[in-house]
Order: C-alpha cells, then sequence, then structure tokens
C-alpha cells in the first residue's frame, strides 16, 4: 500500500527546462507491505484472501484527501504482486482506493455573499467606453462551502442593453508548489457549469447551483510544501462575446 | 331381382297423434315448476351516501312463494348484486358526479395515483406530431463523443472558451463522430431520431454506458435549436420519447441491481436499497450535474429524476422546485415553455402529489410570458419569415399539458385564481386557449358567458378568436352551461364564427358548435347552423378539404336527433350531404346515416319524407356497388339496406307496399340480399293479404296475391345464388299454394325442378368450396314433402312433379361413388305412402289435394305402387352394386333406411314385403357395421307396434329379425 502526493510544476511558471528537472519529489504519505500469502501452491478455481492494512502514517506526515488535480495529485493505490517461480513470470495488479477524511466537527454557519456587477465595478478592461449597460445582482449563500452539498445562491440580471449569451459558473483550482526557486501558482479550471442560456428574462433570479464533482475536489488544503485551493467565477457572456467574470475564492471542508 | 310389390300400409294419423300424445297431469298450483317465473327479490343494497346512481332498480315483487334457487341464495342474486357494485362503483368514473359527498373516502387514495380520467401523454403525442410539421429542410447536429463540459479539461483557463471549443470541435472531426445532417425532411429527421433510439437501446445492452449518457446528451441539445420553430414541437414530442426511453433504462438497471435476491416491491424504500445500487445511483447524479450545457442537464436530470427514489425519501420532493428555478435560465421562452412541460409530465408521473411545483411552474411561465413579445422573439421571427398567430400556437401544447396538469382534480379556488392570474396578464389569447382546454368543463361551462367576454377582449392580432371559441366549444359539449344563458352563448358565438374567412378554419370551429347547438336546441337552429355551413363550404368547393370535419358534423347530429322525421324535415340537412361528392366519403356517410336508421327507428313507417329520403340514400350505397367493391362491403351494404326495407310498412295499403318494392327492385337490382329480402317481403305480403282476408280472398285480393307471385316469379331468376334460387321458388310457391294461386304454384315448382340440373357439385360456403350435395339432399326433401299437398296439373299425367323431380334426380350428374340418389329414392318413398291414404297428413285450406282430386281412385293407387317398385328396384340394385365394392359399411346403412321406411310405410302383411324388410334388417347387419343401440331400439319399437291393434302381424317379423352380437 502506498500513498503519494506528486506535485508537478507548470511549464508557465518555471521554464520548460527547469519543469522537467527540477520536478519536485514526490512526497510519501503512507507505505507499508505485507505477506498475505505464504509460498506455497494456491489450488485451482477461485481463491479469496482477506487482508487487512492499518493506515499509520510515515512519521509525522498526515494522510490527505484523495485529489486529481493537474498539478498536485494525491492518490492511494494497493498492489498485488504474486511471485513465482523461475519460469512463469511475476503477476501484478494496481488498485486505487479512495481517502476522505474524517469530517469536521466544527459546523460552519453560511454567509452569503452579495454582489453587484456593473461596468463600473470591473477591473482590467480596455475601453471602459465600448461597454454596454448592465446592471447584475446576486448572491451567493455561502463561501464557505461543504464539499458534499452544492453550491447555491442566485443571479438576477436586472437589465442589460445587450442580450446574454450564457451565464456559467466555472469551478477553479489553484494549485501552489513549493520548490527551491519559492513556489508555482497555477490555476486551472475544473468544471463550467451553464445556468442560463439566451437572453433571459430580466428581473427574475436565476438559481446558482453546482455539485463539487468527486475526485477533482477535496477539502482546502494548505500544508509546508503545497497547497490547493478552490475559487468559483461567475462568468457572464453577452452576445457580443464580452465576457464578464466575477471571481469568488472558495474555502472547502467536509463536514 | 324380380319386382317387389309395393303396398303402402293404411295410416289413421289422427288415432296416431292421440296415441302419441302423453297423458296430460294436471298440475297443482304452487307445485314446484321449471318454467314458473323465477323471482328475483329486489335486494339492491341502497348506501344513504351512493346518490345519483344511473342504474334501474330491478325489482319485480310477486306473491308467488320463494322459489328454492332464490331461498338458498339468502334473498340476495347475483345478479342484482353485481348491479349494486357497478352503480356505485359508476359515480368514480365518471367525471360529472358530483365529487362532493361522494368520493369523499376515495380521495386519499385518488391524490396518490393519477387516475383513468387523466388524458394521457401518449395520446397527446400523435395529435402533435400531426399537427405540428414542417416542409423546410432540418437539420441534426450531433458532437459525438465530444466529451465538453463532462470531464473536467486540463486546458488551461487561460485559453480563451472559444478557441477552445474550436479545438475540441477538430479533436472531434477526428474521430469523425461529428455528424451534421442537413436538409432532411421531416420524415427523415423522425427516423434518424428513430435510429439514435435505437442506439441508445444497443448502447446500453452491450454496457455502454457513457455513450449511452452522450446520445441522450447530445439530443436534448437538439432541443435548444430553434430553427424551422414550426416544427418545434414535434422535435420535442421525438426527442423526449429518447429521454424517456433512457430514463427507464437507467431506472431498470438500478431496479435490477438491488432486486437481487427477490425483487423489490413497488413500493419500497430507501431501505430495501443495497450500497451499490445507491452508489451507481449517485454516480448517475454526479455524472449528470457535471453536464456542462444547461439544458441538457436539466432534461437528462428530470429523466432520471424517477431513480431519486433509490438514494433518499425526499429527493424527488427538493429536486422539482430545484429543477423548476434552474428553467428560469433558459432565454428562448419556447424552449422553456417545453422543458416545463417536460418536467410537468415527469413530475405528475413520478410523484402526482406534489402539485406545488407544477403551480410554481406554471406561476413562472406567466412571469416570463412577457419575453414571448420581446426583442429577441421578434427578431427570431422575422428570420424565419413566421407569423405571430402562428408562432403562438407553438405553445398551446406545453401550456395545455401545463394547465391539464394543474386542474387535474384540483380544487375550484386554485381555478378560479389560475384565471384570475391570467386575466391580469391582459387576456391574453393564448392562455385563455390553454385554460378553456385544461380546465374541467364544467368549470367552463359555468363561467361561459364570463369566458365570452374575455375572449371579446382579447387582442386581436395575437391569437385567432375562432381558435379561442373552438377550445370553448369543445369544453360546452361535455358540459352544459346554465340553461338561461344558453341562447346567448350560442348567438354570440356564432357571430364570431361566421364572420371567420378562411373555409379551413371555419369549419374546423363551426363542427365543434354543432354539438352544442345539438345537445340544447331544436332542428331549427340546428337547420339554421348547416345552412350557414353550406353557405360557407360551397363557393370554390372548399368542402372538398373538410369531408373529415363535415362528417363529424353528421356524426353530432345523428347523436343527438333520432326521430328521422324531425331529422329530414330540416330543409338543409339532404342539401348538406349533397356536399359530400367524393364517392367514398358520401358512402361512408350514408352508411353512419343508415347505422343509426336501423338502430334507432322502432316503429315501421310510412313516412314519405323518410321513405324518399332513405330510398336517395339507400340508393346512393347501392350505386356505388362496381365490380371492384369487395364482398364483405357489399354484404354490409346489403344488411343495411335490408334494414332499411323492413322498416317499411305502408299498414293495409297493401298495394303501395307493393309498388314501393317494385321500385326497390329497380333501385337495388345489384345487391342480391336485397333482392331476397323483398322476395320475402312480397311473399309476407300476399299471406299477410290471406290473414286480414281470412283465407277467402275476394276478386280484388286474388289479383293482388297473383300480382304478387308474378313479381316474385319474375325476380327470382335474377340472382345468381342458385340455392337461394331453389329455396325461393319453393317458398314462393308455397306461398301462392296457400293463397290458392294453383297454376302461379305450379309455375314455381316446375321452375324450381327445371333448374335442379344446373346446380353446381360444389358451391362456395364461406369462401371454402364444399360439395352441394347435403344441400341438395335437403332440398329434395323439402320439395318432397311439399309435394304432397300439390294437386296434379290436370292437363299432365298423374303425378306428374314427382316424376318430374325424379327424372330430374336420376338424370343429374351426382358425384361418383355417392348414395345422395338413392337416398333420395329412399326419402320419396313416404311420400308416395302418404298420398295413398284416404286422408293426407296435412293439407292447404281451401286446396283441393290429390286426394280429394282422385278420392283414392284404384288407378291412381296402382300408379303410386308402380312408382314405389320402380324406386326399390332402384334401390335394391344399387344395394348389390355397393356388395360388390368394398362399401359394405354404406350398404348396411342404405339398407337400414330402407327397412326403417318399409316398417313405417309398407304393409307387411304382405309378405313379399315383410320378406324384404327381414332381408334388409340381415343385410343390415351383415357385416356389424350397424349401431347395436339403435338396432335394440328399433326391435324394442316393432315389438311395441306389434301390440297395437290391426299391427299383430308384426309380431311374426319381430320374431324373423335377430340381433347379432358385435363379434
Amino acid at each position: 500500500m502506498e500513498g503519494v502526493v506528486n506535485l508537478q510544476l507548470s511549464s508557465k511558471s518555471v521554464g520548460v527546462f527547469e519543469a522537467f528537472y527540477n520536478s519536485v519529489k514526490p512526497i510519501q504519505l503512507i507505505s507499508s507491505n505485507i505477506e498475505v500469502a505464504k509460498a506455497g501452491k494456491i489450488p485451482g478455481g477461485k481463491t479469496e484472501i482477506p487482508f487487512e492494512f492499518p493506515l499509520h502514517t510515515k512519521g509525522n506526515k498526515v494522510l490527505y484527501e484523495t485529489y486529481h488535480g493537474v498539478f498536485v495529485n494525491i492518490q492511494y493505490s494497493l498492489r498485488c504482486d504474486m511471485r513465482r517461480s523461475l519460469l512463469a513470470k511475476d503477476l501484478s495488479r494496481n488498485c486505487e482506493f479512495i481517502v476522505h477524511c474524517q469530517p469536521q466537527k466544527a459546523k460552519v454557519a453560511p454567509t452569503p455573499v452579495n454582489f453587484t456587477i456593473t461596468p463600473d465595478t470591473l477591473e482590467n478592461t480596455r475601453e471602459r467606453s465600448l461597454l454596454p449597460k448592465f446592471l447584475i445582482r446576486g448572491h451567493l449563500d455561502a463561501t464557505h462551502c461543504v464539499i458534499s452539498q452544492p453550491l447555491t445562491g442566485e443571479v438576477v440580471l436586472e437589465n442589460s442593453d445587450v442580450p446574454i449569451k450564457s451565464i456559467e459558473l466555472q469551478l477553479v483550482r489553484v494549485e501552489t508548489c513549493g520548490c527551491a526557486e519559492g513556489y508555482a501558482r497555477d490555476a486551472t479550471e475544473i468544471q463550467n457549469i451553464q445556468i442560463a442560456e439566451g437572453d433571459v428574462c430580466h428581473g427574475l433570479s436565476i438559481p446558482i447551483y453546482m455539485v463539487f464533482p468527486r475526485l477533482f475536489t477535496c477539502p482546502t488544503l494548505e500544508t509546508t510544501n503545497f497547497k490547493v485551493e478552490f475559487e468559483v467565477n461567475v462568468v457572464i457572456v453577452l452576445h457580443d462575446d464580452h465576457l464578464i467574470t466575477e471571481n469568488f475564492p472558495l474555502k472547502l471542508c467536509r463536514v | 331381382m324380380a319386382a317387389v310389390q309395393w303396398r303402402s300400409r293404411g295410416r289413421n294419423y289422427e288415432a296416431e297423434l292421440q296415441r302419441c300424445r302423453p297423458e296430460v297431469a294436471l298440475v297443482e298450483f304452487g307445485d314446484y315448476h321449471p318454467l314458473k317465473p323465477i323471482m328475483v327479490t329486489d335486494t339492491k343494497t341502497r348506501h344513504g351516501a351512493r346518490k345519483g346512481s344511473t342504474s334501474s332498480s330491478s325489482s319485480s315483487s310477486s306473491s308467488v312463494p320463494p322459489d328454492p334457487l332464490s331461498s338458498m341464495l339468502d334473498g340476495t342474486d347475483p345478479l342484482s348484486m353485481f348491479a349494486a357494485a357497478s352503480a356505485s362503483e359508476t359515480p368514480a368514473i365518471s367525471r360529472s358526479a358530483s365529487a362532493g359527498d361522494l368520493g369523499r373516502k376515495r380521495k386519499e387514495k385518488e391524490e396518490e395515483a393519477v387516475g383513468a380520467d387523466f388524458e394521457p401523454w401518449s395520446s397527446k403525442r400523435g395529435e402533435i406530431l400531426a399537427r405540428f410539421t414542417t416542409t423546410e429542410k432540418l437539420s441534426i447536429n450531433l458532437f459525438m463523443g465530444s466529451d465538453r463540459g463532462k470531464a473536467p479539461s486540463p486546458g488551461s483557463s487561460a485559453v480563451s472558451e472559444k478557441v477552445r471549443t474550436r479545438l475540441e470541435e477538430l479533436d472531434d472531426l477526428e474521430e469523425g463522430s461529428q455528424r451534421e445532417l442537413l436538409n432532411l425532411s421531416q420524415q427523415d429527421y423522425a427516423n434518424r431520431i428513430e435510429e439514435l433510439n435505437q442506439s441508445l437501446k444497443e448502447a446500453w445492452a452491450s454496457d455502454q454506458k457513457v455513450k449511452a449518457l452522450k446520445i441522450v446528451i447530445q439530443c436534448s441539445k437538439l432541443l435548444s435549436d430553434t430553427s424551422v420553430i414550426q416544427f418545434y414541437p414535434s422535435k420535442f414530442v421525438l426527442i423526449t420519447d429518447i429521454l424517456d426511453t433512457f430514463g427507464q433504462l437507467v431506472y431498470d438497471r438500478i431496479w435490477s441491481m438491488c432486486s437481487d435476491p427477490r425483487p423489490l416491491p413497488d413500493s419500497f424504500t430507501v431501505d430495501d436499497v443495497n450500497d451499490t445500487a445507491k452508489e451507481t445511483c449517485l454516480n448517475w447524479f454526479f455524472k449528470i450535474a457535471s453536464i456542462r450545457e444547461l439544458l441538457p442537464r436539466l432534461y437528462v436530470e428530470a429523466a432520471i429524476l424517477k431513480c431519486n427514489r433509490f438514494l433518499n425519501k425526499s429527493g424527488i420532493q427538493e429536486t422539482l422546485p430545484r429543477l423548476t428555478a434552474m428553467i428560469k435560465g433558459i432565454g428562448d421562452p419556447l424552449v422553456a415553455a417545453y422543458t416545463r412541460a417536460y418536467l410537468c409530465r415527469v413530475g405528475v408521473e413520478v410523484a402526482p402529489h406534489l402539485k406545488d411545483s407544477l403551480n410554481q411552474n406554471f406561476f413562472d411561465l406567466l412571469g416570463t410570458f412577457r419575453q414571448i413579445g420581446g426583442e429577441s422573439v421578434r427578431k427570431q421571427l422575422a428570420l424565419q419569415r413566421v407569423e405571430a398567430p402562428e408562432y403562438l400556437t407553438l405553445y398551446s401544447p406545453a401550456i395545455s399539458w401545463i394547465l391539464q396538469c394543474i386542474a387535474y382534480r384540483a380544487p375550484e379556488p386554485l381555478l378560479t385564481e389560475m384565471m384570475e392570474r391570467c386575466k391580469k396578464l391582459g387576456n391574453n389569447a393564448l392562455l385563455l386557449n390553454s385554460v378553456m382546454r385544461a380546465f374541467r368543463p364544467e368549470f367552463v361551462a359555468d363561467r361561459a358567458t364570463d369566458f365570452i367576454g374575455m375572449i371579446k377582449d382579447c387582442d386581436e392580432a395575437g391569437f385567432p378568436k375562432h381558435l379561442l371559441f373552438g377550445s370553448l366549444g369543445r369544453s360546452l359539449a361535455c358540459a352544459d352551461p346554465p340553461e338561461s344563458e344558453r341562447l346567448t352563448i350560442l348567438n354570440e358565438a356564432w357571430k364570431v364564427i361566421t364572420k371567420v374567412r378562411s373555409p379551413r378554419d371555419y369549419v374546423n370551429c363551426a363542427e365543434i358548435w354543432v354539438e352544442f347547438t345539438c345537445r340544447h336546441f331544436t332542428k331549427r337552429e340546428v337547420n339554421t347552423i348547416l345552412a350557414d355551413i353550406i353557405k360557407h363550404m360551397t363557393p370554390d368547393r372548399a368542402f372538398e378539404d373538410a369531408y373529415s370535419q363535415l362528417q363529424s358534423v353528421i356524426r353530432k347530429i345523428l347523436t343527438y336527433f333520432h326521430d328521422f322525421s324531425v331529422l329530414f324535415s330540416m330543409e338543409r340537412f339532404l342539401p348538406f350531404l349533397d356536399m359530400f361528392q367524393k364517392d367514398s366519403v358520401r358512402v361512408e356517410v350514408c352508411r353512419s346515416i343508415m347505422e343509426i336508421f336501423i338502430k334507432h327507428q322502432l316503429d315501421l313507417t310510412r313516412d314519405p319524407v323518410i321513405l324518399n329520403a332513405m330510398l336517395h340514400i339507400c340508393k346512393t350505397m347501392h350505386d356505388s356497388v362496381n365490380a371492384l367493391t369487395l364482398e364483405d362491403e357489399r354484404r354490409s351494404l346489403a344488411l343495411l339496406i335490408i334494414g332499411f326495407i323492413r322498416m317499411v310498412s305502408f299498414g293495409r295499403d297493401f298495394e303501395q307496399q307493393l309498388s314501393f318494392c317494385v321500385e326497390a327492385r329497380a333501385t337495388f337490382c345489384n345487391l342480391e340480399p336485397v333482392l331476397v329480402q323483398l322476395i320475402h317481403t312480397v311473399n309476407q305480403l300476399a299471406m299477410e293479404t290471406r290473414r286480414v282476408m281470412r283465407g277467402s280472398h275476394s276478386r280484388k285480393t286474388a289479383a293482388f296475391v297473383r300480382a304478387c307471385a308474378a313479381y316474385s316469379f319474375i325476380t327470382i331468376p335474377s340472382l345468381s345464388s342458385i340455392f337461394s334460387r331453389l329455396s325461393l321458388y319453393l317458398l314462393s310457391g308455397q306461398v301462392a299454394l296457400a293463397n290458392q294461386c294453383l297454376s302461379q304454384a305450379d309455375a314455381f315448382l316446375k321452375a324450381a325442378v327445371s333448374i335442379l340440373p344446373e346446380v353446381p357439385r360444389s358451391i362456395s360456403v364461406e369462401g371454402k368450396l364444399r360439395s352441394s350435395e347435403s344441400f341438395l339432399l335437403d332440398f329434395t326433401n323439402n320439395f318432397l314433402a311439399m309435394l304432397l299437398v300439390v294437386p296434379d296439373h290436370p292437363e299432365h299425367g298423374v303425378l306428374y312433379l314427382v316424376r318430374g323431380l325424379l327424372n330430374m334426380v336420376q338424370d343429374y350428374t351426382w358425384e361418383d361413388n355417392s348414395d345422395a340418389k338413392v337416398r333420395v329414392y329412399v326419402s320419396a318413398l313416404p311420400l308416395l305412402a302418404a298420398m295413398g291414404q284416404e286422408t293426407y297428413v296435412y293439407s292447404v285450406p281451401k286446396v283441393d289435394s290429390n286426394e280429394t282430386l282422385y278420392g283414392g281412385d284404384p288407378k291412381f293407387l296402382s300408379e303410386i305402387n308402380k312408382l314405389c317398385e320402380t324406386l326399390i328396384g332402384q334401390i335394391l340394385d344399387h344395394l348389390k352394386v355397393l356388395g360388390r365394392d368394398e362399401g359394405t359399411r354404406r350398404q348396411g346403412a342404405l339398407a337400414f333406411s330402407l327397412f326403417g321406411v318399409l316398417l313405417a310405410h309398407g304393409d307387411l302383411r304382405n309378405n313379399k314385403l315383410s320378406q324384404l324388410a327381414v332381408n334388409l334388417w340381415n343385410l343390415s347387419h351383415k357385416h356389424g357395421h350397424c349401431e347395436p343401440r339403435v338396432s335394440v331400439r328399433t326391435l324394442e319399437f316393432v315389438k311395441h307396434q306389434a301390440q297395437q291393434p290391426d299391427m299383430s302381424h308384426l309380431s311374426d317379423t319381430v320374431q324373423r329379425l335377430t340381433l347379432q352380437s358385435r363379434t
């Protein structure tokens, strides 16, 4: 049995070659070996051999939840090897298993976050004067989210000069890896969920609803070597392909 | 063989009859007797609360003591028990039952499930497909294998959405899985969708769950495409079929996963579901939750809504409102409306008790109503060149469905509230239309005047008013508005309807209102409406495109007007019929009128109005018959016409009746069964005349019955079926004889004999070729029986007809190897024996048979005996031939029947005859083919006969008849 955190540097934050050479050493969280069956003959037919492992971590490491990301991967696996006599090849089979942390006892009180988007609230625009007028209001029920519960909230398109093409929720992970030259921070998309399509009715509240996908999300992690954080973007695409994005950092936990 | 001398036994028919009569026993009153009326005591349980039971009480009280059958049943007979049960059942089924105190007990049950009175989606389906069609070219755009939005793509967010989509499409192209099918006709499109449905099932069966899901997602994505908008409702129907299939597949799969040891009960709870099944189910929901686009996500989640039952109790309850809210995110109002319709459909199916989300759906729909007139919709319509009224009608299936779900068993206040909300939206015609269609007809009927007011206030531009009146009419056809308002309603409605320009729209609307008119008004109003329809439909032969509606008008009128004198006195009815100018349709209409006529015209009629009209209708039907008409078709037409002819009676005006028959014969000459019926009618007429005259005709009536006979005589030859000709000749001959038309009777019988040789050896009976032998035998026997009373023709020889018949029988080419000829001979013997009697066994009143003509003349008798001897000679010859061949069984049977004849009719005092009888007996027993039981009984009979006075000679014969043991 083995548990590993794989860290990889993005080629964007450091150079291609550095990324290749400087790849960070994997962090082993857990590793143990047991013999499930003594040497001997296994009779023909189906044989089931029971086994169990205690989950003892290596040294003072912590068992993190299973997480599949781009630059950070936390993976647990079981490998079974069967050594055989000289003439036959050894057999081996790998299997991943998933680790969920014990839920934390603490209850999180949801604190709604309101937002309003108008042309004036936007940063990072080149020509503010060319922007059409619009007013979008809304709220997220919480930014401190329980991972097993959906992200909820609502958006209201109060008015807009230009018809809306689509409103989407973009779930983004922010992975930070520490390495010799400091650290690398990368944001990548996990999933994109459309919540409105076409020119929606003005003044109607459109629900925000997103289920956190399994495997690709885990409770927000902060360790000395790496960090896994999540953010959600409310993306509004106008008919003339203007992209309006409102970013909300999230804190995920398991309750 | 020496000729056998025949002597007939003298018979005293009176005495024989007396002997045969059983002794009369008086039955004491009150004794058990099987025919005594069975008394049914009325024990219908009358439950106080069950009012409005429509079963008529079946009580019959009589003072007769209870009979054993009913007393055994504790006084409740099973039939009336059923009646009582069904009487209490009916109100639950009928919608109109006052639900108040009736269904309170059932109410809880009803709320759980959707009852039979809920019009299911499947019935709407076909209607929508037929209604929303297009001739434009369609396209299907499928990105199979594109995982957009499904698997999280590791691409960086920095790459813009657009670029990434492009890249993905490129990938897809490489896989060769992107398909864009252009220029599809509507039928092609439906076929493609069906193909997809099939490939979904295949993929599922071959365990390619991901592929199956992809198909479903791609299909539901098609629903966001509103190009060729006229086709959208049909597209929705086609694609939701796929979704339904998918939902069912997923549900069944999870179901089978947890029914491992034994199948789950229907009412399973979450606890019955095992973890694997739960995990699989959850997995589906996670997968679906990550579908990128809104519309497929909504549709697919709705499709598997039912699977929530596996996960938790309140799943459906929580999901429905969420999905309802999510629909708000759909920008296109038409797409949103149909998504709501689908959600409601699934909701009603899975959780009929959850009404709130239905209502919420409707209110949301009302909330987004302003979008319909919005900028983007208008742009789209302009682009597609679709008119606003046509666009609005596209909504009606969706809205009607949602309203139907809401209105189903909804309390009155809710409906009123809905109506108020609609009013607030400025009497939106589209809504109004759906409200009228979806709400209970009673509800609409009670407020008919209000509705008319609202319809009038509606905006003319949006939604055509005739459709509104059509919907109103449909409700009023099922439920009655208050009596005082009816005329105003009709007037108001018709004022608008008559102004509709397009004949198609007009007739659609008018057809609906005919029902209301027929229900509540008299022929005057209906006539006016018919006149109006004729006026609208005649220009430019508009009726040609509206046959089905016009037919339905006729049908509706016929349902309410069963009195044909009233019906035909409507001036416009026949002109209305003239509008059906296509032959097949016209015949169809005539047929339906005839069917109603036969069903509901109970009294005979001579009303000239009815007769003229019906003759006209029947003639139309008759004239449609041609060489290509199918046999069944002919038969059914003939039956209908016969039904009409039987209803015609001029009472005692026999001559007019006859002239009617003459006319009918000329009119319906192509349908044989009708001719046969006419001959029967005329024969009946002759007998009726005889009855009226008490058997003795005056000069006038004698001439009349001769005319009747003449009618039959010239009609019969035109029939092609030989056996109907034969039997009609015989029958008409009997009638003629009964009416003392001797020469006519003679002519009939002669004609019958003369066509005997024409009888084919085989005839087709119900499509199969069968030998005609048995029919012919039946006929000759019948004929022989008749011949007894026919007096000989003075100009011809003795027994002219009998000889004629026997000659024909002899010359007839019988089937090879058949005894039929000899059997005729055997059965001719009793006739000849009967003819030799002093008094005949039966006679026709006022007709002198041969008994009186010859008065037992010895010449006559010897003539008879000679004939008998020839016959017996022939029979014996035949027996001999049979003995030579392998026909011993037939020989035995024939010999036995001849023995029977001898015994019954021959004078066995004559030694030769008695010897012959004994020989025949022995012959029939020689090969042991005789049924011993029959032999024993025959012997017993002979012994019994021997005890009768002047039959003692038989006892000698009995001595010589020996029974053979089976061996």
